[in-house]
């Protein structure tokens, strides 16, 4: 034998020694996470391997002649591929890209005004830039969350999400059920590891281990098998893995509220003078929409009144006209008709059923009363004025539809205008408001009379003044546009004997928006349960910890002692420290004769574990140095698609 | 409504933040006098090179276990071992010891370092005072503006450092950057994002005002000093690639690099910071669209902020299941968390400067 052979043989045998303390320390991290398989680094050459392989859709073979053949190979075929598609899907590294993806195209709808978040915008943004708008809707750029794409890319998540979850929960039930798995033959190659010499029964150090683990919640089982023989193997931190799978499947009971929510919805608005009501159905709505599976009939019987509306204003010169309180004091009844009070304010809607009432904006009402040319009341009511800006500058319009005009004949008198709570006017910005509380009330108007178009049959916005058909009044004597100031009480005679306009009074109103929205508790306690599964799944460790006693050649008990961690953290070596220290009133050490080593290289004195302790430590540098490449290039492969 | 009395302590607060500045940038002085001082000192390169233990020293003490002696394969890391290690370059990073510092073991850069971090803990008292009185003087959580907000969000900063301080975790290396940065932060505050603004409206008047915005701020911070880690990271690690593949580094930079962590107890700092912050952020978006339930009436709109807290959320996720992944651990993984601390800052300044969204109230 030439000394290359020796070299060789002895290679050979080191390369299968190491090959199996690979498969041994596998298997011992084998199941710490029900994460997949084929993203374990760990076990290789076990079933994980064909796992990697690109193209293992196919399964090749021979394809018979004929139709038959064909046939066969055709199925063959198609059921490699779809278990090949099902199986990148549902990997780790797919799921990472989706989410990726996810991210990524959540961002040109934060960017390019959203038509279901900013209607307004969405339209002005078509009007100004026309071309590039048609480009937009091609790729449902105005619809970004509601898109085919964005929609595949969640649904493949979700999808890939249930296949992950589902296996990974049966198999951490076959865990729980399991026994934590045996320990491996060389305790010392685990990441905490620590051994000491004492004179008690190896039995009985095991059983004492046993309880000391199980004291400390650890599910531990005494086991005899295995290659290392008796010992006692514990695992403890299940709940981590448990965590894990609550959040997953809570994302997915999340989106499924979320969807119920879009499907089964509704929300309307109601603006609602002071001393006015509500009651709910819908044609007392200003505006009403629905999800497409809604049911109008079901809307919940309720109504309420406005009794009053409170607001505040800041005066301060920093923030003249923030508004410091907005508070709706109603009386609502439900079916039985028990009436009761309640306050809603911006953050505090009021609760009915499945509806809420919510307060979203506030005005004012100018209480005006108009007399026709006969001298007889042709209208009367609150007006409600709608805000412009901060200050409640107000535009709005009074339709006055069943009028006499001086000559007896039926007329229609329109008015448009302002309403300003504190008013000013200068040449830039007109008649305009200083401040939301009405210090210096004025109601400026204009005069049309004419047809209204409110018999047209089109639909009439009533805080709109159609004037196509109508004549603006004009001052008798200057032949100026008529246009008047009014202070509450104040009253103004119209131009040719038409008649008069009083604003007797102000009045507030407030609009309420109410909605009902199918799965919002599903929501709140699927994503409750999401945090706490995550707090569990990221803070808690899984580990594993074995105990192993036997007679030493010098007659002593020598006790091992292992741990092993799921994630990296400093407490598992500690608490292996710990427990060690638990089982010595159990298991005594006893000093170490040959040497005044100190503590830390006790376990030095025993040569031939020494040497064989070293010997591993270098083999595990050099395995991993040379598996380092075969490993990389199977995780680059795993990628390609 | 701010009174006299308020604005006075209005006033006073803008001194706190302004001594805090000042004494910030001694303590900036004196970090890098560290690094410098501690770049000359030669026992340090060798140090470095040399010292076994680093921050891997035995998890018990000796005394505690008489005769028991944790051995640990390499690293904390428990599944390096078993495992191969496709982190980076060579698994013999997982030996690579922590540098020793930014004094690098010199006595007077030592002594300068410890003259910054007392002097850092001076800052953050002001710092936490011109807060407080802040609050105070608005008589309101102190986080209704982009100033406020900015001035909360580098408070956490230097109070997370000085609590990992006090917890006798090795991170001295991350005060020069922090400082840097909380002094940038404050420097914008005071001159672009000022706001006298003392009002909420009613909308931002709500109970989870108090729970959403501080959480929100708080993972803000934790999650600035996960990417500063994560990017420290990256420099060490390739830093330590050129050494195991025999270069020699030299230079200034690599004398910096030197006296860092270990790439792996960077990348590791970065994770546990990071995970444990992603909880919390989870819930912190989840108090938003309660107190968007109650506001709005929908406790999810995609408004633009909306949209960016789920990016930076789903980006975090991704850096999770990153290092969960093979293939995607140490860099992949590490640019994942900048990236997410990226969409943190877009959220925060970006969209409150430059899109329409119902959250602008940032009163700039
Ligand atoms: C909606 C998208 C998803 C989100 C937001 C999400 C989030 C997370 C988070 C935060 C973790 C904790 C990481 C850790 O324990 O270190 C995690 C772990 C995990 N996720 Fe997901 N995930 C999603 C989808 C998926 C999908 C589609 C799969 C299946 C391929 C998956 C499989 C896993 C696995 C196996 C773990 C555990 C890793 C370990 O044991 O360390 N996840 N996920």
């Amino acid at each position: 034998m030439t000394d290359d052979t020796q070299q060789a043989e002895a290679k050979a045998g080191a390369e299968a020694r190491r090959d199996a303390e690979r498969s041994d320390d596998a298997e011992a991290l084998a199941g710490l996470s029900t994460a997949p398989v084929d993203e374990e680094d760990g076990p290789r050459g076990g079933e994980g391997a064909g796992d990697g392989a690109a193209g293992a859709g196919s399964f090749g073979g021979r394809r018979e002649p004929g139709a038959r053949g064909a046939l066969a190979w055709l199925g063959r075929e198609c059921a490699g591929w779809a278990r090949w598609f099902w199986r990148q899907l549902t990997s780790m590294r797919v799921a990472l890209i989706l989410l990726f993806l996810l991210a990524l195209a959540s961002i040109p709808g934060s960017m390019i005004p959203q038509d279901n978040v900013n209607a307004p915008l969405a339209e002005d943004f078509r009007e100004r830039n026309p071309a590039l708008s048609e480009f937009y809707e091609t790729f449902q750029l105005f619809n970004v969350y509601s898109s085919v794409w964005f929609s595949a890319i969640y649904l493949l998540l979700f999808i890939s999400l249930i296949g992950c979850i589902v296996p990974r929960a049966w198999q951490f039930v076959g865990q729980l059920r399991a026994r934590p798995p045996r320990a491996p033959r060389r305790l010392s190659r685990m990441p905490a590891y620590t051994t000491w010499r004492t004179d008690a029964a190896p039995d009985d150090v095991l059983a004492a281990a046993q309880r000391r683990l199980r004291r400390r919640r650890f599910r531990a089982d005494l086991r005899e098998d295995g290659p290392g023989g008796a010992h006692v193997a514990a695992e403890k931190g299940y709940l981590r893995e448990a965590g894990n799978l609550v959040f997953h499947l809570a994302l997915v009971v999340m989106l499924v509220a979320f969807a119920a929510g879009r499907l089964w919805y509704s929300e309307g608005g109601k603006l609602v003078v002071q001393g006015e009501g509500f009651s709910n159905t819908l044609t007392q709505y200003d505006d009403f929409e629905s999800g497409t599976l809604f049911d109008v009939n079901e809307l919940e019987p309720f109504g309420f009144r406005l009794d009053e509306f409170h607001s505040d204003f800041s005066r301060e010169s920093v923030d003249l006209g923030t508004p410091t309180l907005f508070r709706a004091d109603v009386t609502w009844w439900d079916q039985e008709g028990a009436e009761r009070a309640a306050e809603i304010e911006v953050n505090d809607p009021l609760h009915v059923g499945d509806s809420r009432v919510r307060l979203l904006g506030h005005g004012y009402a100018p209480v005006v009363t108009v007399t026709d040319a006969q001298g007889e009341l042709a209208f009367h009511g609150p007006v409600p004025f709608l805000p412009q800006d901060t200050a409640l500058t107000s535009t709005g319009v009074i339709k006055v539809s069943t009028y006499t005009g001086p000559d007896g004949e039926p007329d229609q008198l329109g008015f448009q205008g302002f309403f300003n709570p504190t008013y000013n006017i200068d040449a830039e910005r007109g008649p305009h408001s200083t401040f939301p509380e009405p210090d210096l009330p004025v109601l400026t108007l204009n005069a049309f009379h004419g047809d209204l178009g409110v018999n047209s049959g089109l639909p009439q916005n009533v805080y709109q003044l159609d004037t196509s058909d109508m004549e603006q009044l004009r001052d008798e004597e200057t032949g100026d546009l008529f246009r008047f100031n009014l202070v509450p009480g104040q009253s103004v005679e119209l131009p040719e004997g038409m008649g008069t306009l009083t604003f007797d009074r102000l009045e507030q109103w407030a609009s309420f928006q109410i909605t009902t929205k199918a799965g919002n508790e599903w929501a709140l306690a699927s994503s409750l349960a999401a945090v706490v599964g995550l707090a569990g799944s990221l803070l808690l460790q899984r580990r594993r910890v074995w105990v192993r006693a036997f007679t030493g050649d010098d007659g002593h008990t020598v006790v091992e002692m292992a741990s092993l961690g799921r994630t990296e953290s400093a407490k598992v070596p500690e608490e292996l420290a710990d427990l060690a220290e638990r089982l010595q009133p159990d298991a005594p050490l006893v000093p170490d004769e040959a040497a005044g080593t100190p503590a830390g290289t006790a376990d030095t004195a025993d040569t031939a574990e020494t040497a064989d302790t070293a010997e591993t430590a270098e083999a595990a540098v050099d395995t991993a140095a040379d598996t380092e490449e075969p490993a990389e290039s199977a995780a680059a492969e795993g990628a390609r698609p | 409504m701010i009174l006299a009395a308020g604005e006075e302590l209005a006033d006073l607060s803008n001194t706190l933040v302004y001594s805090a500045m000042a004494v910030y940038a001694i303590a900036f002085l004196a970090f890098v006098a560290e690094w410098i001082l501690g770049g000359r000192s030669k026992v340090a390169r060798t140090a470095a090179a040399l010292t076994g233990e680093g921050g891997e020293a035995a998890a018990v003490p000796a005394q505690a276990v008489p005769g028991v002696v944790v051995t640990k394969g390499g690293t904390t890391s428990v599944l390096e071992r078993p495992k191969v290690v496709t982190r980076s370059g060579a698994p013999g990073r997982d030996d690579v010891p922590d540098g020793p510092g930014a004094s690098g073991g010199d006595v007077r850069g030592d002594t300068y370092g410890r003259i910054a971090v007392s002097l850092t803990v001076l800052a953050f008292l002001l710092h936490l005072g011109a807060v407080v009185v802040r609050a105070v003087s608005v008589e309101r959580g102190p986080w209704g503006n982009m100033y406020e907000f900015s001035t909360a969000f580098s408070m956490t900063v230097t109070g997370a450092f000085l609590a990992f301080l006090a917890a006798r975790r090795n991170v001295r290396w991350l005060g020069l950057p922090l400082v840097t940065t909380v002094l940038l932060d404050l420097g914008l505050a005071v001159t672009v994002l000022y706001t006298e603004s003392a009002q909420l409206v009613p909308a931002l008047d709500s109970i989870w005002m108090w729970i959403h915005v501080p959480l929100a701020i708080v993972c803000g911070g934790l999650f600035y000093v996960g990417a500063i880690s994560s990017g420290l990271f990256l420099l060490r690690d390739r830093h330590e690639a050129k050494g195991a593949a025999g270069e020699e580094a030299k230079g200034w930079s690599a004398s910096v690099l030197e006296r860092l962590p270990s790439s792996v107890s960077l990348d590791k700092f970065a994770y546990r910071i990071n995970a444990a912050v992603f909880p919390v952020w989870t819930f912190t978006i989840i108090a938003g669209a309660i107190w968007a339930e109650n506001a709005w009436g929908r406790y999810w709109g995609w408004d633009p902020k909306e949209v960016w807290a789920f990016i930076t959320w789903v980006a975090y996720a991704a850096y999770l299941h990153a290092r969960a992944t093979a293939g995607w651990k140490g860099r992949k993984a590490a640019y994942l968390a900048i990236v997410g601390f990226v969409c943190f800052l877009i959220n925060y300044y970006g969209v409150n400067i430059f899109f329409d969204s119902l959250h602008s109230y940032g009163g700039v």
